[in-house]
């Protein structure tokens, strides 16, 4: 019952495989076995959007995917955003607007303003806040996160 | 999480073989977000979990003038809600697949899982009930086909039984003259369950003036959504303005049968249905105009 599967999938470009059990979710795989702590567990039921990660590009709660489900699939999470030793325009915006206090639901806001950015380059203020309304920050009251990412994409 | 095995069906008679074997001991796997978290919180148990993803009939989302659309039980929402021709030809199916969560739970979540669900609120199940949707559900070595409107019977219950599982959802082509809504109320913009919910379609006549036939149905004020056939009946060969609206509405007020809890009361609720259904119908016959 407990056996482990072997999983082979592509996490921010690096093909690799991991050892999890079928019950243990994307969250915990990353978190867990693979060491990738940028995706945060906060409500662990769909509702927060701290564990927030792109799955073949598309925008999930890795908490609601199974970690057997990233087979064949290509996931992208904070840690895959810098490159080069550059951070990514909406992790510097994040910085220079203060997007951020406690910074647990950074990274999924991260995750969430860069798929928006990817749908849609220009987007309005309401259509930045209608994007971002399943991530939940409880520091900021989001003024400062929706400014960040009006002026990311400005600048991407 | 409790601990179980994970197969992924290579095709419908091989989930639904699957499933019989497991003797209600097996669940499937669409978009997760809903059996993920029952299984965490041991509302569910199960020894197997089916993901139905890989299987195409299950994925698929297609549209032919002839044959209407197939919505795969499994298709997430942000793909319908993007497909063309859902846009063009089904804009009442667009009103629900976009507002079920937010964003990230848009990329996972399907309207087959909304539906097996069977949540009395559920956003899209009133969007297929008035575009007359069809259910088809996979068994070992057969197939049935139930209307939507007969597939939820209690509170998280459906029709299905043992070694069934939902394929498909059919719609039928649209009519010449047709349109569709549906409209919520919640308390905030957006990432809320339905206080009251009504989907309303029609077809006009050719002159675009009166009504030929009429479907109206409601979430969150039942047991399970609500067909109301009387109050879609009740406007064939009516004018469609607001006056045979609110003669719908009230019929509508009538069949609704709400509880009072925290989002709202009875009557409350019975007053939105008026409402809602006034506006649901108005936009559909907007859209049939166009």
């Amino acid at each position: 019952m407990k056996s482990k599967v072997i999983v082979a999938t592509t996490i921010n470009g690096e093909e690799l495989e991991f050892l999890c059990e079928p019950r243990q979710s994307l969250l915990e795989v990353l978190r867990d076995v693979l060491g990738l702590t940028g995706a945060k567990e906060g409500c662990n039921n769909g509702n927060c959007g701290a564990c927030n990660v792109l799955l073949d590009g598309v925008l999930v709660n890795s908490c609601l995917v199974l970690g057997v489900e990233a087979e064949g699939r290509t996931v992208e999470t904070v840690e895959g955003m810098a490159s080069g030793g550059q951070l990514h325009p909406l992790q510097q915006k994040f910085l220079e607007h203060a997007a951020l206090q406690c910074g647990i639901c950074t990274p999924g806001f991260l995750l969430a303003a860069k798929s928006l950015l990817d749908h849609n380059p220009d987007p309005t203020e309401a259509e930045v806040r209608h994007w971002l309304a399943g991530n939940l920050c409880r520091c900021t009251g989001y003024d400062k996160i929706v400014r960040a990412v009006l002026d990311a994409a400005d600048t991407v | 999480m409790q601990p179980f095995r994970y197969i992924r069906a290579h095709n419908a008679e091989h989930a639904a073989t699957l499933l019989q074997q497991q003797d209600g001991r097996a669940r499937i796997l669409a978009g997760g977000t809903d059996l993920i978290v029952a299984l965490r919180e041991h509302r569910i148990e199960a020894d197997l979990v089916i993901d139905v993803k890989g299987i195409p009939e299950v994925e698929e989302l297609s549209f032919s003038p002839g044959e209407g659309l197939r919505i795969g039980a499994a298709a997430p929402c942000h793909r319908i809600y993007r497909h063309a021709d859902v846009l063009h030809h089904y804009p009442g199916i667009i009103d629900a697949a976009s507002l079920i969560g937010g964003i990230q739970i848009q990329g996972r979540a399907s309207l087959g899982g909304n539906l097996c669900n069977a949540s009395p609120a559920a956003d899209s199940i009133p969007a297929l009930i008035v575009h007359s949707a069809i259910c088809e559900i996979a068994l070992p070595q057969s197939r049935r086909r139930v209307p939507v409107e007969e597939f939820c019977v209690a509170p998280g219950k459906t029709v299905l039984g043992r070694g069934e599982f939902l394929a498909s959802l059919h719609l039928p082509p649209p009519p010449p003259g047709f349109g569709a809504a549906y409209l919520r109320f919640i308390p905030r913009n957006e990432m809320d369950i339905a206080v009251v919910g009504v989907g309303a379609s029609v077809q006009l006549d050719a002159e675009r003036r009166h009504i030929r036939s009429a479907r109206i149905a409601l979430a969150a004020v039942a047991p399970t959504p609500l067909f109301v056939q009387e109050a879609g009946d009740a406007l064939i060969g009516a004018e469609a303005n607001e006056e045979a609206f609110a003669r719908a509405a009230e019929i509508a007020r009538a069949a609704a049968r709400p509880i009072s809890d925290m989002r709202g009361t009875a009557e409350f609720r019975r007053h939105l249905v008026g409402v809602l259904t006034q506006r649901a119908l108005a936009k559909a016959v907007e859209r049939a105009n166009k």
